[in-house]
Formats: structure tokens, sequence, C-alpha cells
């Protein structure tokens, strides 16, 4: 009965991705990893010291308004069935050993995306004694998606233009394909929150 | 209450609008022997600046603030966590960032230095470059034998917070659960002090993303108290309309974690959806999804014509639509009966701690932070339960409670400027905002314009050892729902 009621939204139209960062990412991307991972993406997110704004936005993104497993992108709680790490916060000094422990705990080929200004550089927190001054200062990151915090949709736009770089070879096989999607399937995140 | 006749027998110093009181050292030790037959006397808030030690009573049914301060003599003071627990974290805290001991205080352990600053007492009148000894935090030894320790976090993937819990499990009940937050330390208050007010507000805006609009509320509202300004009735109207707007938008990210807690998956987006519609108003109609920078020291950051309030109508409209079909997925559920008896807070509880916000109001704590400004005659919900079933109920009455504040006060924004410019005086301060997860206090004295000691209390710092006293006896399955019933956040906390 309350189901009538009830109609979900249809998802957002997306914007392109951008272009510039699609290149910037494509240069440090090998191909072996982009055949391996192909179009399916897990993320697990490492709080580096955030005001919780960044993670509001990142579970708006994983909500049903943004459908994003249309995108082939979910979201993952361990390092280990992770491809990719969303790192937030400008890193404080205590967390630094918790986000080399992600990185180090996560399989290759991986990727580490700076979400949010202060995991870009600091953000308003340069400076300080009790931070590090963003992801980069600990592990190699791929990808800076700034804004404090990032909307959902620039987090979608950047987080599309990691997987199309990844993707740009079509040379996966099938056979690798369809392993992969089983994966996918095995992986898929209940709803963890 | 002879407490609160040795505070009141202290000369005072001016802060704005309640006084502070300094007390001598043997003063200050006998109001806190004397604090133990006067519960009703809420410690909300323990803090220091390189000189004093300041105290922050509330006596709730009362509606009295009271404001005390104790010089720090050879680098101590005397402890009050004997009189009050919730004293605890706050001289530890005191102790990592200004240097000062507390006497016979209860546990003396750091709490935000994890071993790792660039300096030691940063706060301190000279902050000693710190030697890099990264120690593991020590925890409580274990309350039985032949417990089990299941250590959670810092890095939980569940796209909030980094903490640590350790529980002590016994089969499967939790027999102990400590807390150790301060991984999200960014030095906030170090960051505060020298600034003028307007320039500080960019980083208490980022103090709690939940909290924004409270806490840059709050300090704005003390600044103004400290500097003697008023603010134009247009920006004060907007601003309760934000923070109202930021309890709805908050309640319904809680309710859709408690509600996927329990596996309630439909209620859940039955509580992003509209949450969604809201904040794409919001940023409409402020610039800003979470409003954040848009409360500025006196005033709001940028004019909202008839177009911006059409966009927020639409937002709220949204959730008005909404409502009704949440409402019935709740009632009809198996949500609020899985939830029934959960993480129990006993109204003692409440009071030792100064638990204020739903959780102090679930457990029959009749407190507001909006009853206190006359802005409306404000008679909040209660629950006597103190289950997270009575909370989750409360976000639902709240929610419904500030869509009606919101449209009485749509069509009566008075018209004007909406800020004032801020002379360069010096002052002291203090204000309380209700935010969605409870009462929001800033303190803060200017020199000449620009901050020379200030300090956030967020609600955090009695909703976390409420969690812990929760949590214990309850069975390990139960942690998460428990956990989300109180809406923890530790950005506020941790500074
Ligand atoms: S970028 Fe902005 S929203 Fe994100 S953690 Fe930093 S201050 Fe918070």
């Amino acid at each position: 009965m309350i189901g009538r009621f009830w109609k979900p939204a249809a998802a957002e139209p997306m914007p392109a991705a951008d272009e510039e960062t699609t290149r910037s990412l494509l240069e440090r991307l090998d191909s072996a990893a982009q055949a391996r991972l192909g179009r399916s993406l897990a993320l697990l997110h490492v709080n580096g010291g955030s005001c919780g704004g960044c993670e509001m936005e990142l579970r708006a993104l994983r909500g049903v308004l943004y459908d994003l497993e249309r995108f082939g992108l979910r979201f993952v709680t361990a390092p280990a069935q992770a491809d990719v790490l969303l790192v937030t916060g400008a890193l404080t000094r205590t967390l630094r050993v918790a986000l080399e422990q992600a990185w180090d705990a996560t399989p290759d080929p991986k990727w580490v995306v700076a979400v949010g200004d202060c995991a870009v550089d600091g953000g308003v927190f340069k400076g300080s004694y009790a931070i590090l001054g963003g992801a980069g200062s600990v592990v190699p990151v791929d990808l800076t998606i700034s804004g404090c915090p990032p909307s959902p949709l620039r987090l979608l736009s950047g987080l599309r233009a990691l997987l199309e770089a990844n993707a740009r070879p079509a040379t996966l096989r099938v056979a690798d394909r369809r392993a992969m999607e089983r994966r996918a399937g095995e992986l898929r995140a209940p709803d963890d929150r | 209450m002879r407490a609160l006749s040795i505070i009141r027998a202290a000369g005072a110093e001016t802060c704005h609008p309640w006084p502070r009181h300094i007390l001598r050292t043997p003063d200050w030790a006998a109001m806190v022997q004397a604090l133990p037959e006067d519960p009703d006397l809420a410690l909300v808030a323990l803090w220091a600046d390189t000189l004093q030690v300041h105290a922050l009573f509330h006596v709730v049914g009362a509606g009295r603030i009271v404001l005390a301060s104790v010089p720090v003599e050879a680098g101590a003071y005397p402890a009050v966590s004997p009189a009050r627990q919730g004293a605890a974290w706050f001289e530890r805290a005191i102790h990592d960032l200004w240097g000062h001991r507390a006497e016979g205080g209860a546990d003396l352990r750091p709490w935000l230095d994890h071993g790792t600053w660039a300096q030691a007492a940063p706060l301190s009148a000279r902050p000693a470059a710190a030697e890099h000894a990264s120690e593991p935090p020590t925890f409580l030894p274990p309350v039985a034998e032949g417990l089990a320790s299941l250590p959670v976090g810092p890095v939980t993937g569940t796209l909030d917070d980094a903490f640590h819990l350790r529980l002590g499990l016994r089969g499967e009940t939790i027999a102990q659960a400590e807390m150790r937050l301060g991984y999200l330390h960014r030095g906030i208050p170090a960051l505060l002090r020298g600034k003028a007010p307007r320039t500080a507000a960019r980083f208490v805006a980022r103090l709690a993303a939940d909290a924004t609009v409270a806490h840059a509320l709050a300090f704005a509202e003390a600044a103004e108290a400290a500097m003697a300004v008023t603010v134009p009735p247009r920006a004060v109207a907007l601003r309760r309309m934000m923070l109202e707007c930021e309890r709805i938008a908050v309640h319904l990210d809680d309710l859709a974690a408690i509600a996927a807690a329990v596996g309630a998956s439909s209620v859940a987006r039955a509580c992003e959806t509209p949450r969604e519609w809201l904040l794409r108003g919001l940023e409409q109609a402020f610039g800003h999804r979470l409003m954040m920078d848009c409360v500025v020291p006196g005033g709001i950051a940028a004019a909202v014509g008839p177009a911006e309030l059409q966009a927020l109508r639409r937002g709220i409209g949204a959730v008005s639509a909404a409502l009704p079909d949440l409402r019935r997925r709740l009632a009809a559920g198996a949500c609020l009966p899985r939830l029934a008896g959960l993480g129990r807070v006993s109204s003692g509880l409440a009071a030792a701690l100064a638990l204020g916000g739903i959780a102090g109001r679930a457990s029959g704590r009749r407190w507001d932070a909006r009853m206190l400004d006359g802005f409306l005659e404000y008679a909040p919900a209660l629950e006597r339960a103190g289950d997270a079933a009575a909370r989750t109920r409360l976000r639902i009455a709240e929610i419904v409670a500030s869509l009606e504040i919101l449209a009485r006060s749509l069509d009566f924004v008075p018209e004007g400027e909406v800020s004032v410019a801020l002379p360069m005086v010096s002052g002291e301060g203090v204000a309380c905002v209700e935010s969605a997860r409870g009462d929001v206090w800033h303190w803060l004295r200017l020199d000449h314009g620009q901050i020379a000691a200030a300090f956030p209390r967020d609600p955090g710092w009695a909703l976390w050892p409420a969690l812990e006293a929760a949590l214990s006896g309850a069975a390990a399955e139960e942690m998460l729902p428990i956990a989300r019933s109180f809406g923890l956040v530790a950005a506020g906390v941790d500074l």
C-alpha cells in the first residue's frame, strides 16, 4: 500500500567527465591495471581529519538520488576489498599511521583520491601544528577533487574521470570481464551505514 | 546550593551576558567539595587560557547559567572530576592544550594529544617543540578477568568520523566500552587566536559540519555580545531559519543512519531523498548546501532576496511533502520496535553529564537552548524512556516542530540590512545555540578586536560519554544501532 505513494526520484543527469582531469590521470595509470579493473571500482573512505562535511556529501552521493552503481562505483568497508582510497581531511598527524596502514592493506593496483580542499593541501588548516597538510603528504595522490566540501555531482564527475581513464584501452578480455563482474557482485556493499 | 553560593560570593569580571566569577584556589576547592550536594548544578564545560581555568555551570530547571574561574598556580588547579564525571575529558584536554595539571583529577592520561603534534601544550604561554615519541593510546585495564578485547577504528569505512572504541566482550555482551577521541584534532583553538572574529569564523564553521550553522551562530553571538553589537532583525530572522534547516537536514541524515543500522533501507531512502532536495534548496537560497560560512559575526554573509527565499520555500516544501510517508514507514515498520530498550540513558546520567539535545530530552531532561533566547516560547518535546526508540521518535517530532517554525517565519522576514560593521573593541562574551545534537556554547575574549582566547563547547562532550555508558551491558550486535541513535560526531570535540 505505502509503496504506491512513494515514487523513487529519477537519477540525476550526469555532467561530462572533466577532460583535463582525465588526461592528467591517464598519464599515471599503467595499462595492466586498467585491463584488470575494467569499469568497476570499489571505494574505501579514509577519514584523515575531516570536519565531517566531505563525509556528508559522500553519503549523499551514496544515497538514492545519485545512483552510484550505475557508474560501476561502490563503497566497501575494508582496505582488502578496495581499489580506491577516498581520503578526506587535512591529514592530522594522529591519523597518519591509519592512512598508511589502509594504503598498505589495499591490494595493487590502487588509487588515492584526495576529497575536498583539506585533503588536497590542508585547506584552511594549513600551518597548524596538528596537521600534515593533505593526503599527498603521506601517500601518492592520483586525483584531487577540490571544494569545501565538493558537491555530490563534483565528486561523481571526479570519480567518473577516474573510471574513464581506467577503462580507456578496450583490451579487456571477455573472460576477465566476467570474472570482474562476478567479483563486483560479491563485493557489492550491503547497506553498511 | 552551597557550591553556587561559593561561586556567587566571589568577585566577577564582565562577561556578556553572564558575569564570570574569579575564585581563589581554596574557594574553588571548596566549590568542588560542595558539588556532590548540588546535583542540579550541571557542568557544561571546563576549559582554560594561559592564566586561568574556567567552568560553565547550568541549572536547568532554573535556567541559571554561572561562570567560574580559578587562577592556575604553579601549573596546577584543583580538579573538578572527583565531583563531576563529565569533567575528566575536559581536564585531560586542558592538560594537552594548555599544560595545566588537574590536581587530584580522576584520569590524567592524555586525551587530544596522541604524542604526534609538532608542539607540546600548543596553547600555553611558551609551547615547547614536541619530541616525536608517538605512543599508542593507553586504555583502562579490563574491569574483569577474561574479557575479549575488540578494537574498532579509527578507519571504519562507514563514511563518517575517525574514532577509536575499545570494547571488552564477555561472550556476546559488551562488558566495558572505552572511547578514545582526538584523531581529528586540527588545532582550531590555536588557529582562532590573534584573529578578528570575521576571519576566525571560517575555522569555527569547520569545527563540525553537522553543526556548522550552530557553531558559527553561537560564535557570532558570543562575539557580538562581547562587542555590544546589535545585529539587524533581517539577519537575526534568517540565521534562525538556517539553524532550523540545519536541524532538519541533520535529523534526516541521522534517521537514515539509524534505519540503515537496523536494516530498514526503505526508511533510510525516505530520509535521504527529501534531505537532498532540502540541501539543493539551501544552496540556491544561501549559496552553500550545508550553509558553511553563511553566518558571520555581525550578521549573515550574503543578502537573501525574494528568489532565494522562494528556493528555500521549495526545499522546505519537499521535506513537508515527504514527511507523511516517512512517518508511515516508521510507524508501520520494524524499525522502532527493534530500537526499543536499546542504549538506555537514565535521567540521572543525563543530568550528571549535562546531556542536552535529543539525547537529553529522550531521558526527560527538559532543556533546549531555544528556551533561552526568547526567540519563541519553545516547549520541546520530551520522552522518558531514554532508549534508542525515544531518541528516534524525538527526531521526527523535532522535524515537525522545525517545519512549523519555518513556515511561520518565512512570511515574516523583516526587511533591511543583513550585517553590521564590527568595532575594534575589547570585551568578553558567551553564547549558546541549540544544534541538532544539543547545546553548542562559545566563549571568547577580544582584545582590541582580536581574539585573545576562545573555546567552543560541542554537544559531543556529553554525547560520547553517554554512549560509553549506554554500551556497557548491551549485546555486541546492537552496537551500531545504539551508536547511531546518539548521532555522534567527533570533530567538534576533537577541535
Ligand atoms: S574540505 Fe571542507 S568540508 Fe571537507 S573536511 Fe575540509 S573543511 Fe570539512
